[in-house]
């Protein structure tokens, strides 16, 4: 297991969600992922991506407009 | 057992993709979806600028129907490549800015490598053969077949039968006679297959699935385009051009005036890259500076500015201009009279 880490800050979504998306690409199941974002919109996209495509939201935090989502890549 | 099939289905939040999955899903086809993002879509971000749009609910509609139907879904990046759709359409435009032919040639042509990579067998959309002016009329859908490169491994499920068989249905992986020969404007019988399915909460896009089908963003794109003489835009141009009041009273300047507070917060995230003003005396917008202005037509943009805030009966008031990512500096001006502001600097 690894552990990763992309910095999506500046981008509106659905962006962050393409970025996780092509990070999670690279990685195994079994990997984990942080995904900073400031659009809030992250906090809806990025676990509904997950769900979708059988990934695990580990952690979701809402700081101000800072967003950080841990994910743990699923078998795909 | 008969080998599953797979397909890649084009999906854009809207009903129709929705039912091009379902009908293909009761049929034992494997699917999943590609969601393309140009930059233009009206899915996302924008919905969370102004104020009122935070209440709503900010879902993205195209990961919520791939929820909703059980799918996977790709979304992908096609920001650069589409610059030169938009910018030289082989097919011209639709009623506004919208290359609808091209673009439709463009995510089909994207899919296909895309499921040449993926290994998948075929490609589907929700098209309706004369549902849409330009790209889905009779004529058209085979010109999208053909110079994307999907010819006959792209099905239509909701028109199939007003087309002639593809390969999928040739082969049959999946059954002819269980598609569907919807055609022209009418949505009745997206609604009752809706019905059908139990489909009740979608979204219905009215005019198109992008922000270039709208009349107002194109003539601010054009405006663009003219005023710095290329036809070209970066991403940060076009989010500015869904946001704010635009007004051009210079030719080498335009001024993007925020209409309210959540307006206001989004301007104030470019102040790195543009001059922003505000009147610093009286509450009012926030001003972005696109172009180059001189401190006269600054302090013309001041007097302009000062009209649309609690300022504007007041004979003087203090603007505050700050260069970016430099410290602002104070000007005094009068607020200009309604009558001086002038309708064709509005965009
Ligand atoms: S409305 Fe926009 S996204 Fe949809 S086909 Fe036309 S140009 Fe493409």
């Amino acid at each position: 297991m690894a552990e990763y880490s992309i910095d999506t800050q500046g981008l509106l979504c659905p962006m962050p969600v393409i970025r996780a998306q092509d990070k999670v690409e690279e990685l195994q199941p079994g990997d984990r992922l942080e995904v900073l974002s400031s659009d809030p919109g992250a906090m809806n996209d990025i676990p509904a991506w997950c769900r979708i495509n059988g990934h695990t939201v580990l952690e979701k935090v809402q700081q101000g407009r800072e967003v950080r989502i841990l994910i743990e890549v699923g078998e795909g | 057992m008969s080998q599953v099939r797979k397909a890649a289905v084009l999906v854009s939040g809207g009903l129709d993709s929705m039912l091009a999955v379902r009908v293909l899903q009761e049929q034992g086809v494997h699917v999943e979806g590609i969601n393309f993002y140009t930059g233009f879509c009206v899915e996302g971000h924008t919905h969370a600028i102004r104020k009122k749009d935070q209440k709503k609910d900010k879902r993205n509609n195209a990961l919520w129907v791939a929820e909703q139907l059980g799918i996977k879904l790709h979304i992908v990046d096609i920001v650069e490549e589409y610059k030169n759709v938009l910018i030289n359409p082989k097919h011209g435009y639709g009623a506004n800015m919208n290359p609808c032919l091209d673009c439709k040639i463009f995510m089909v042509k994207k899919a296909v490598e895309w499921m040449e990579k993926k290994g998948f067998d075929f490609i589907a959309t929700g098209e309706v053969v004369g549902q849409r002016p330009m790209s889905q009329r009779k004529d058209t859908m085979p010109v999208v077949s053909n110079e994307s490169g999907a010819n006959d491994l792209l099905l239509r499920p909701l028109c199939a039968k007003n087309l002639p068989p593809t390969l999928p249905e040739r082969e049959g992986w999946v059954d002819r006679e269980t598609l569907y020969d919807f055609s022209g404007r009418t949505r009745k019988p997206q609604m009752a297959l809706a019905k059908e399915f139990g489909f009740e909460d979608y979204a219905t896009p009215a005019g198109g699935c992008c922000f270039l089908t709208d009349e107002s963003y194109s003539v601010k794109l054009v405006d663009l385009w003219k005023a710095r003489g290329s036809r070209d835009y970066e991403m940060d141009d076009i989010m500015l051009l869904k946001v704010g009041r635009h007004l051009r009273p210079r030719e080498n300047f335009k001024m993007i005036i925020s209409r309210e507070e959540g307006e206001n917060n989004f301007l104030q995230g470019y102040k790195n890259r543009y001059i922003t003003m505000r009147v610093s005396d009286h509450p009012g917008p926030l001003v972005l500076i696109d172009g180059v202005a001189n401190e006269e037509e600054l302090a013309l943009a001041g007097r302009i500015l000062a009209r649309f805030g609690k300022g504007k009966r007041a004979e003087e008031v203090t603007v505050e201009i700050t260069p970016p990512g430099e410290e602002g500096y104070e000007i005094q001006v009068a607020p200009m009279p309604p009558s001086q502001i002038e309708q064709n600097w509005y965009i």
